[in-house]
């Protein structure tokens, strides 16, 4: 339970802090020990326990969100020397393996609104998970037997697109996604993909659809491709994108004739 | 008629399947989470979950056999009709999994596919990849939000638990909770309360578990009379990588897909892993355990692998062995593995830097799972020898109204779990207890009756406990005080216990205490999202918690699974077997449940017999090659059934 000797050496950290949704952001400096493998979730956290700035000033130490240590929860999402990124997984080796010696900025991510730090505010993930039915509408919980039989190649497509943690880091990167509009983003489309693949979700498929075509929907996607190279868990994002899109298609068509 | 309302707390597998079941039934739910739901603890879980099944049951597995297999690993210290009874329930909870739509890997005919895990001969455990519990955990998060938006279930994310809030007779009648941005204070009247708040590896600084699983849910209703079942039980898991903030699980998968655990013959040999041959490796779990091999159950792996480096054979003298799944190793193609593990491997690259298919993984053990928790009942059925169905009394606790259910309870997994019974008894003890709780709220006067001063005195209570917290100035930080008990507890209160050294972390824990009532001082002060505030909170409840944890096991005078006890003077003795250092496990004296209370202050402690009316104990070995010594467990007393 011990983790082998590793140098502990000095990094400095800049933090863009905000002390509440309505007031002004403003950086500050801290100075913190950490090892070659400290992640950036380390260091928040030595300051938590010592808040005082490079300059010596005791402060309230930044909020941040975090839970699983180990990039499965989607909770430590933040921009990291300007890069979204969550934050237990990203390691200081990694960020100074071409500049050591050079500060961390840390900073909240831009697109959700700040509550405080690096807390921000990501409800509109799940509330359009509430819009586009992201669920199977089984026949409730009793024993009715077993699912449908799913091939191994089916599941190879659906497993990777089951990962999604919710994280934020597609619309974070994604230049249609801003925070006064309703572009529902990467993560719906991919998520929607998935339920619209299996047999118990398909039921919902046209609901899907109208949603995903209406306001902020599949038409609004620049093809940018932010969304797939900063996905952590590396999900083909761009693909379930064209997959939406096809599907949007098809749905359309029939809509047209059975009018 | 004011609708009755039940609160479940804690969004995890077990308060989902709760939640999802009540409002089933048509029981309106109020779900408190501190963390939006499917950012919880379950997520992290790894293996698999475990069933009997089709192919299993043809080479002769059976309900009863994965009953026996639980009992076993959890050396007879469970209660066993609730045992059997989520052994029968298994089956049933896979089809439900599968018809929501969880992506459980599949045979090349589309069935679930199946893979060996921890204390089985058989293939009996279902799994996604190697991140069955995020699956598992989004499929339910599904269904809860399905519940969410016809209007059945209320979610509270970003809440915490203070205390439940109990009425003049005793009965847990809502709770109060504070919105952790908001910093508001509020009551909310339930009319039964169901804990499912997790286990408490942070007790122990590191640990697998996630920062939030502070065990502060259990002992919010420990203070206030709830009683704890067997805490002193807690499970260290053999491989996991060691680290500063947290030990990153590397699931028992990998063993059960063909991993070996191996030290090198030479001590402190230098050389590079792959240029060690094989036969200047030691793969000493195979070599010990020739039936199990590498799948022992945990204890057993966890005091092996101690064991072996306490000797010196650890990767560099160190306290680190290799988890080899290089093809080499075990003769499984690299893109096989990548399949089956995928999850896994990649947290081991991410962390560590290097592709474990192709270097052996550096591992030691690190706590991970509670077996112990709140105390709760059971209904026996005297005729099927599993729980009568829809009773109140299955998963209540001593407080008339308050339930607890997953690794929050004590009830399942005895001294010692089995892999991929977690994430099966978080989902069976949620879909079984909610229609008996729907029939206790039925069977008693409506909550909206009580009085208002009821709910306005409660919550009045922990806005001044707030106010004295955030008034400390003392020089005590929590975090600091944090890293102490962590250390204290880590050193010595997992693998090895001894009593000399459980006394001295009890009097750690007593100045703790001190220092905390009369000497804190808190990093923010502030009344907006104040997480040191939060933090300082879950400290005191650590604490106490430790003490339970400590103070049960310097009393419990035997070894019985992961409680491994070695008297003062033979503590030093490096030179014998851990097992012949070791006190035995005396049924005679110690086949019962260790009942923890808060009272005065303090931890007290008191027993109460074990039912073991299915199965009577047997010696419990997985066929270790080298001896245990000549001194066979006590025979269990006559009547020892509850």
């Amino acid at each position: 339970m011990i983790a082998p000797a590793e140098t502990t050496k000095t990094v400095k950290l800049n933090v863009l802090r905000q002390d509440s949704p309505d007031t002004q952001p403003y950086w500050q400096h801290f100075e913190v020990p950490c090892t070659p493998s400290s992640n950036v979730t380390s260091l928040l956290r030595s300051i938590s326990a010592n808040p005082v700035t490079a300059d010596g000033s005791t402060v309230a130490p930044p909020a941040y969100e975090a839970s699983c240590l180990e990039e499965v929860c989607g909770s430590c999402t933040m921009l990291i020397n300007g890069r979204v990124r969550q934050a237990c997984s990203t390691l200081v080796r990694k960020i100074q393996s071409d500049r050591p010696n050079e500060p961390i900025t840390i900073a909240p991510l831009t697109k959700f609104p700040v509550i405080r730090d690096l807390v921000v505010d990501r409800s509109r993930m799940f509330e359009n998970l509430k819009r586009i039915k992201a669920w199977m509408p089984i026949d409730g919980s009793f024993n009715l037997g077993p699912g449908p039989k799913i091939t191994p190649e089916e599941q190879q497509t659906m497993y990777p697109l089951s990962r999604c943690m919710t994280c934020g880091s597609c619309l974070e990167a994604c230049p249609q996604f801003t925070r006064d509009n309703q572009f529902l983003g990467a993560q719906i489309f991919s998520i929607a993909r998935y339920y619209n693949m299996h047999p118990n979700g398909k039921t919902e498929k046209d609901a899907r659809m109208e949603v995903l075509m209406g306001e902020g929907g599949i038409t609004d996607c620049g093809n940018a491709q932010n969304c797939v190279k900063v996905c952590p868990k590396e999900i083909p994002l761009t693909e379930s994108i064209g997959v939406i899109g096809r599907a949007a298609t098809v749905y359309s068509i029939k809509k047209f004739f059975s009018k | 008629m004011v609708q009755k309302r039940v609160i479940v707390v804690g969004g995890g597998l077990a308060g989902l399947s709760t939640s999802m079941k009540l409002s089933e039934e048509g029981v309106a739910v109020d779900l408190f989470s501190l963390v939006p739901v499917k950012r919880s603890h379950s997520v992290c879980a790894q293996g698999g979950i475990n069933a009997c099944n089709d192919v299993a049951r043809q080479q002769g597995y059976s309900e009863w056999e994965h009953f026996d297999e639980t009992v076993f690993g959890g050396d007879f210290l469970a209660n066993q009709p609730p045992v059997l009874e989520m052994a029968r329930m298994a089956p049933g909870i896979i089809d439900l999994l599968d018809r929501m739509g969880v992506p459980f890997s599949r045979t090349p005919e589309g069935n679930r596919d199946l893979r060996l895990f921890g204390g089985s001969l058989y293939k009996r455990t279902f799994y996604a990849g190697a991140t069955t519990g995020q699956q598992l955990l989004y499929a339910l998060d599904e269904q809860v939000r399905r519940h969410e938006v016809e209007g059945h279930i209320t979610k509270y994310e970003f809440w915490e638990f203070l205390a439940p809030i109990l009425d003049d007779n005793g009965r847990c009648c809502g709770i109060v909770a504070q919105d952790l941005r908001t910093m508001q204070i509020r009551s909310f009247r339930a009319d039964a309360v169901v804990m499912a708040t997790g286990g408490n590896g942070l007790i122990f600084g590191q640990s697998t578990m996630s920062i939030i699983c502070t065990g502060s849910g259990t002992a919010r209703c420990y203070q206030v009379g709830a009683r704890l079942g067997n805490p002193e039980f807690v499970q260290v898991h053999p491989t996991a990588i060691p680290g500063e903030d947290k030990c990153r699980l590397m699931s028992e998968s990998a063993r059960g897909e063909g991993g070996r655990l191996w030290v090198p013959r030479k001590r402190h040999d230098s050389r590079h892993p792959n240029d060690i041959p094989e036969e200047e490796r030691d793969y000493f779990l195979e070599r010990l355990y020739p039936k199990y091999k590498n799948i022992v159950p945990r204890d057993i792996a966890t005091r092996e692998i101690f064991y072996i480096c306490e000797q010196g054979y650890g990767i560099g003298g160190g306290q680190m062995v290799y988890l080899d799944l290089t093809e080499k190793a075990t003769g499984i193609p690299y893109d096989v593995l990548k399949r089956k593990l995928g999850g896994i491997l990649e947290t081991y690259e991410k962390f560590v830097g290097v592709d474990p298919l192709l270097e052996p993984m550096k591992i030691y053990p690190a706590v991970h799972y509670s077996m112990g928790g709140l105390w709760v009942d059971f209904a026996k059925d005297e005729k099927t020898g599993g729980l009568r169905k829809a009773d109140p009394r299955n998963q209540m606790t001593n407080i008339t109204g308050l339930y607890a259910a997953g690794e929050a309870d004590y009830q399942y997994h005895g001294a010692n779990r089995l892999g991929a019974n977690s994430l099966l008894s978080c989902i069976f003890t949620g879909l079984m207890m909610a229609p008996g709780i729907k029939k206790f709220i039925a069977s008693q006067p409506p909550v909206a009756e009580h009085a208002q001063s009821l709910y306005d005195g409660a919550v009045q209570k922990q806005q001044a406990a707030q106010t004295k917290l955030l008034n400390s100035k003392g020089s005590d930080n929590p975090y600091m005080m944090h890293r102490e008990l962590g250390k204290a507890m880590s050193d010595n209160v997992t693998i090895i216990r001894c009593n000399s050294k459980l006394k001295q972390t009890l009097n750690l824990i007593e100045s703790l205490k001190d220092r905390f009532q009369n000497n804190l001082g808190l990093p923010d002060s502030g009344m907006w999202n104040n997480q040191s505030l939060g933090f300082a909170r879950a400290c005191w409840d650590m604490i106490l918690l430790g003490e339970a944890v400590t103070a049960a096991a310097l009393a419990r005078e035997e070894s019985r699974g992961s409680h491994f006890k070695i008297p003062d003077d033979m503590i030093n003795h490096h030179d014998l077997p851990l097992e012949e250092r070791a006190l035995q496990r005396d049924d005679e004296h110690w086949l019962k449940t260790t009942l923890v209370s808060y009272v005065d202050g303090k931890a007290a402690l008191s027993y109460e017999p074990v039912d073991v009316s299915l199965v009577p104990p047997r010696a419990r070995n997985y066929g270790k090659v080298t001896a245990p010594p000549a001194k066979a467990p006590a025979a269990p007393a006559a009547g020892a059934a509850a």
